[in-house]
């Protein structure tokens, strides 16, 4: 596909999706590397995508906000005199100064530094949070003719609050969020929930790792999406070495081996909408074993918890990721249960933001275990972490070269051989640990945003997951051959 | 002129233990984790919070997160960092292979207090890391270490650093700083 592709400047202004190429498994280079392809992803992918912005227990008071930021855009999310949750463009509407520089806080207003308009957060003060309050000489220099109404903090129209995780899109259009979500929910759910099932049962510990890497976004996506075909090669100094307490458990920590280790009967999950996890909700391997009392009890009771209300519900009980929201935001929901979000700075820059949960009840001891084993484990000193940034960043500066740029990635591992799913518009991969079909899907639903396409199409595109025709196309001929 | 006795030890403290901590940077930049190690008490404690940018009236209080307690850079004990070493020493821990060339640099040391016992030390740091080519970072900051009186020599207790950066502009920390 891209043998003649020899020069990114040439090439670019192609379709995204010429340079995607998931029936045979090629992917150009070009989508990791060209600032062309970058600007066009800035533009028609990031302002119509739902994005992770933070988590509601960062702003649990009136007036709190945090800063984050939404493709291209510095936001803050706030929380109103009336308790609701906001999320406004950090950018004053006079001469576009960054109204807040801090990271977080408690203001019931933002005065801008420049020419001091302020915005306030307090209902009471103005119609709605965000808008604009004072206007320095107001009287003399706008004659009292300007419209303050018209002219406060640029909101986001659409946001949602799921179960503690923010999220919001610029885009009025976009399908609602549990739509957008789908069957993945349920690792969603696994994500935000406590470990012993209760919903909305987890807050994050303050301090969200922010870090700067070397490299495409898409590659931190993919990453935990369900390439668990990396961990026996980048991971094996952690693996060797054993982080969990007195160096049991590999790198995570106390992988039950009773049930075969950390691969046996595993599935990987791809949703038609881009979405995926590395695992499968019939994936059930209770929590580890740990040694300590006090975790013992803890997550043992947890899981006998869990498993009655899912059981009661008809639920599986597997679905810990690592997984990837469509496009940038990625987690795991067990050990550990952490939020990335992989936020594009240019083609060949990434800023990586963690965020790390745990259960609102959890007694100080797990806490603390926790918060250690979180440390140690992920984020830019976490020993596994570490490693990826090594690869990420030395695969991004050997994929820039011209004749680097000719030749397309691989990404044909179990192509043709992905197994239906009961899921809604969903297939799993043949094989535990190899297989690319999440990474396929997330990159077909990555071009038909680049490209621009409307919303009906991309609507219309996601409602129906043809390789679960073929599936069934291929077992009906099979079928029919035996008879 | 009599110099004063205290002035001259307290002169030979100082420089006692600028030298403790320059050996002990010379065995981290050779790489020479043991014997680093066994500089360590074997309660050692290491942290190095996170640094938040926050409003003008909150800094004192509120511009770094809690090591004891919050997400930090690092916050751990020795066993930790006998696990990072023997990580180092795989051979194939990626981030560092082939290993980065690294300098420590300790300066405006200045003995905070002294129990007799154990010293509480003030000072900056700066360290250096270049690796396979072009790749640079300049970690800076300021330190705070406990160091514990052991026969004739020292043990260091417990240290803190707190860089100077909220965004870490390093692709990982995967040296000792």
């Amino acid at each position: 596909m891209s043998e003649d592709c020899q020069h990114t400047e040439s090439c670019s202004s192609r379709l995204a999706r010429d340079l995607v190429d998931v029936e045979s498994g090629e992917i150009s280079r070009e989508i990791f590397i060209s600032e062309k392809i970058h600007a066009k992803e800035l533009q028609n992918l990031f302002p119509r995508a739902w994005l992770f912005v933070g988590h509601a227990s960062q702003i649990p008071d009136p007036g709190d906000y945090f800063s984050s930021w939404m493709g291209s855009d510095p936001v803050l999310l706030t929380r109103s005199a009336e308790g609701e949750v906001y999320v406004l463009l950090n950018s004053c509407r006079h001469r576009g100064m960054r109204v807040c520089r801090y990271d977080e806080g408690n203001a019931m207003q933002f005065t801008c530094p420049y020419h001091g308009w302020s915005y306030s957060m307090d209902g009471a003060l103005v119609e709605v949070p965000g808008d604009l309050h004072g206007v320095p000489h107001a009287k003399s220099a706008y004659h009292n003719k300007l419209d303050r109404s018209k002219w406060g903090l640029v909101r986001c129209p659409r946001v949602k609050n799921y179960k503690g995780l923010i999220f919001a899109c610029w885009d009025e259009n976009v399908q609602d969020f549990d739509e957008y979500v789908g069957d993945f929910h349920f690792w969603l759910d696994n994500l935000a929930d406590a470990f012993d099932g209760t919903e909305a049962g987890t807050e994050v510990f303050h301090g969200v790792h922010k870090w700067r890497i070397k490299t495409n976004w898409k590659f931190v996506s993919e990453n935990f999406l369900g390439d668990t075909y990396h961990g026996a090669t980048t991971h094996a100094s952690v693996e060797k070495v054993g982080i969990g307490p007195g160096g049991r458990g590999n790198r995570r920590h106390g992988e039950r081996q009773d049930q075969g280790g950390f691969s046996k009967g595993r599935m990987k999950t791809s949703f038609r909408m881009g979405h995926g996890a590395s695992d499968n909700l019939g994936y059930e391997i209770p929590y580890p074993e740990f040694a300590e009392p006090e975790l013992k009890e803890y997550f043992d009771n947890a899981w006998e918890v869990r498993k009655e209300r899912l059981d009661a519900q008809e639920r599986l009980l597997g679905g810990r990721g690592p997984a990837t929201l469509f496009p940038n935001m990625s987690f795991s929901a067990g050990f550990p249960r952490t939020i990335i979000v992989a936020h594009p700075i240019s083609a060949t820059e990434t800023e990586a933001w963690r965020w790390y949960l745990i259960d609102k009840s959890a007694p100080e001891f797990v806490r603390e275990w926790l918060r250690h084993y979180y440390m140690r484990y992920a984020g830019p000193g976490g020993m596994t972490e570490q490693d990826d940034m090594e690869n990420w960043d030395y695969a991004t500066q050997a994929s820039k070269g011209v004749i680097a740029q000719r030749y397309p990635y691989n990404y044909q591992q179990g192509l043709g051989a992905e197994v239906l799913s009961d899921l809604d518009r969903a297939v799993h991969s043949d094989h535990a640990i190899s297989g690319e079909v999440n990474a396929r899907a997330f990159y077909k639903r990555w071009a038909e945003f680049v490209d621009d396409l409307t919303w009906d199409e991309l609507k219309e595109l996601s409602q129906h997951d043809e390789r679960r025709d073929r599936i069934e196309q291929a077992m009906a001929n099979a079928s029919s051959e035996e008879e | 002129m009599a110099v004063n006795e205290k002035v001259l030890e307290k002169i030979a403290l100082r420089f006692e233990i600028a030298d403790f901590l320059y050996h002990e940077a010379d065995l981290l930049d050779a790489r020479h984790y043991e014997e680093w190690l066994d500089l360590l008490s074997e309660d050692y404690q290491y942290s190095v919070p996170l640094r938040l940018n926050v409003a003008f009236a909150d800094n004192d209080t509120k511009s770094q997160t809690l090591a004891g307690s919050e997400i930090c850079w690092f916050d751990e004990d020795k066993e930790t960092v006998r696990k990072r070493v023997d990580q180092l020493m795989t051979g194939r821990h990626w981030a560092e292979e082939p290993v980065s060339r690294v300098s420590h640099f300790v300066t405006n040391i200045r003995i905070v207090e002294d129990n007799g016992s154990e010293v509480n030390l003030s000072s900056r740091f700066l360290v250096y890391r270049n690796r396979v080519s072009d790749e640079t970072d300049f970690l800076v900051g300021r330190r705070n270490d406990t160091l514990r009186r052991v026969g004739e020599s020292w043990q260091i207790v417990r240290r803190e650093l707190l860089l100077d950066q909220t965004v870490l502009l390093a692709k990982n920390l995967s040296i000792f700083m």
